[in-house]
């Protein structure tokens, strides 16, 4: 399965940029080279050999694992994706663990108050974080958690764990925002559902305490659903926060990517291209492999 | 000495269409170590009936209105907080559902569910608790059981289900037990085995059961004694043999002759005509006199007709039409 996806992938990553507009020759060396030096240029590069051969030549840089050398920095495409993809996925991790740290009590308080007060307040509220734009959010929290507050940096990753958790926060908490807004909806309306369950009148029928019913029967089998939903969260942060990276200058896959393309740095592009399509698969595969953990009707013999 | 006593229960239902009286002034006695059936047609309020004695009604929006039920030694569980009614629940009073598929919890094995009432009523570790459930997997008869105690719900049949379902009910040994169809949702053959079971640990235990069923052929089988339910209320009451062997109420004779018979073998059936009464706004009364062909015009007017004993030989058999009274 995994093989014919990703060898797709980079058939498609390939042609896609056959059709993208402008030549990184002519970006690289700007608009003051002669035509010779275009071309000696195009030579070095290999673009002037035919596609089939260029397709070839990054096949087996794909499969030698260094996925080429970037026209930009002039340093494996590799390299440069494993520099960044500890910071993206430490990003998609932290800011997942704050989603679900908010959504998690206003998902329990909604469904037990559903249709009142507390539930249409909170609704709207996530609603309203849902609806504005991450850059804004952005700004917000840097002129008013960095500069009048002086609590976090206002860019940069730091160094050593401690450094980390604290400087990338306000990019994890915007990230997180949107997360936590998807799975309180999504909670929300399972532990609902989950509540009619029959075998929750079983339990209550044990004479358990409202608090054992809901944590043991209703929250824990509702969170199952939340899994897929988190799954899915994780596969767009990948390469999905370029608003939020670029920002608050952190050096992850998404605003490598947006730099490559502005450069044309074809290499980097397509490495990318076939490092998020791995990781969107490995994602996935984590989430199965989570899913039939919580849930056993779904484990395979 | 009477085990539960219900007096004039009314339990209402919040829908759409405004207020369902589910159960409409409902009286019964339990004695200890018996069997009661209640039977009666799709929401009739059956139901209804039996998770109002332990207030067990699901998602739907639905309280107790009225009447009292007393429960020996622990007085009014109509009248009882929540937090007082979760020891009498599993521990005084279990209940068995209808359908094992979706009472079990999917996501814990069945020894860890049987343990958890346990370990709610008694001071045990759950070592302790997980021996005690496999105990009980013996008592209802499951093979190699110590195998099934890890299992999960969903890798066992309808019949094993059931079975853990009971074990549950039967873990705290309590004084009654109600059963909500238990046997419906399963195969002929099974339901049998169920009732069996239920019939075993009822001789074995001494524990009361409140069975609650369509199938007048399960009663027969196995209840003592048994009320016939129409609109949210007892149209007849009395041991099995006074109710099915000498109906007096238009339902219940009904109900009978809608029944296939060895006796009535290729004659046709008599189904019931017309549709069960609605329940958010019962005909006035008797709720049956729509549909009942001995029907005058004295039946569908005032208060619904209460059960009265009209033979001076059966006392305890108790039917509420009005007709019967005249005669």
């Amino acid at each position: 399965m995994l093989v014919p996806v990703l060898f797709g992938i980079t058939i498609l990553s390939f042609l896609l940029l056959q059709v993208m507009p402008g030549d990184p020759v002519e970006h690289a060396m700007g608009t003051r080279a002669s035509a010779e030096e275009l071309a000696a240029m195009r030579r070095l590069w290999g673009l002037d050999l035919p596609l089939w051969q260029q397709y070839l030549i990054f096949l087996r840089d794909c499969l030698t694992g260094s996925f080429g050398v970037s026209l930009f920095y002039k340093l494996p495409v590799s390299r440069l994706v494993m520099e960044r993809l500890p910071i993206t996925l430490a990003l998609a991790l932290y800011s997942t663990l704050i989603g679900l740290a908010i959504a998690l009590p206003f998902a329990v308080v909604a469904a037990l108050r559903r249709g009142r007060l507390a539930d249409v307040l909170i609704r709207q509220l996530f609603v309203l974080l849902i609806a504005m734009p991450p850059f804004w959010l952005c700004f917000v929290l840097i002129l008013e958690g960095s500069l009048r507050l002086g609590l976090f940096p206002t860019g940069g990753v730091g160094t050593g764990f401690l450094q980390n958790l604290h400087r990338l926060f306000l990019p994890a908490l915007v990230v997180g925002l949107s997360t936590a807004s998807l799975i309180q909806q999504s909670l929300r309306a399972t532990l609902i559902e989950t509540m009619k369950a029959d075998y929750v009148d079983t339990a209550r029928a044990k004479g358990l305490s409202p608090a054992q019913v809901f944590g043991r029967h209703i929250l824990r089998n509702s969170l199952i659903s939340t899994i897929s939903v988190i799954g899915v969260r994780v596969s767009w942060i990948i390469g999905g926060t370029v608003v939020v990276e670029k920002i608050f200058a952190v050096p992850g896959l998404g605003s490598l990517l947006i730099d490559a393309i502005q450069s044309r740095d074809f290499p980097v592009i397509r490495g990318l291209t076939v490092c998020f399509a791995v990781l969107v698969v490995l994602v996935n595969l984590l989430t199965d492999i989570a899913y039939s953990l919580a849930d056993p009707r779904a484990r395979m013999k | 000495m009477t085990l539960l006593s219900v007096q004039d229960l009314v339990t209402e239902f919040a829908g759409p269409s405004g207020t369902a009286r589910a159960v409409d002034g409902v009286s019964f006695d339990i004695q200890p170590g018996e069997i009661f059936g209640i039977v009666g047609e799709s929401g009739c309020g059956k139901s209804a009936t039996c998770r109002s004695i332990l207030r067990l009604f699901g998602g739907a929006d639905a309280r107790i209105a009225g009447g009292s039920i007393r429960l020996d030694g622990a007085g009014d569980l109509a009248a009882m907080p929540e937090r007082a009614l979760g020891h009498i629940r599993g521990r005084d009073v279990a209940f068995i559902f209808q359908d094992p598929l979706t009472a079990l919890n999917p996501t814990m094995r069945v020894g860890r569910q049987i343990a958890e009432v346990i370990k709610r009523h008694r001071r045990v570790s759950w070592r302790e608790a997980r021996a005690m459930a496999l105990q009980l997997l013996r008592d209802v008869h499951v093979t190699s059981p110590e195998r099934r105690l890890d299992a999960w719900p969903h890798e066992l049949s309808g019949g094993l289900r059931q079975r853990i379902v009971i074990a549950m009910a039967l873990a705290l040994q309590p004084r009654l037990i109600i059963a909500d169809e238990p046997t419906t949702a399963l195969d002929v053959t099974v339901q049998d085995q169920i009732l069996r079971l239920l019939m075993e640990r009822r001789a074995a235990s001494g524990t009361a059961i409140i069975l609650v069923t369509h199938d007048l052929g399960v009663v027969s089988e196995v209840c003592d004694r048994v009320a016939v339910m129409y609109g949210g209320r007892f149209v007849e009451t009395g041991t099995t043999a006074e109710v099915l062997d000498r109906p007096r109420h238009p339902y219940t004779r009904a109900l009978l002759a809608a029944l296939p018979s060895r006796a009535m073998r290729g004659q046709p059936l008599t189904p019931i005509e017309g549709t069960p009464p609605s329940l958010t706004a019962p005909p006035p009364g008797c709720r049956f006199a729509p549909r009942c062909p001995r029907a005058e015009d004295v039946c569908s007017a005032g208060p619904p007709p209460p059960l009265m004993a009209h033979e001076a030989a059966a006392p305890r058999h108790l039917d509420a039409c009005l007709l019967e009274g005249m005669r």
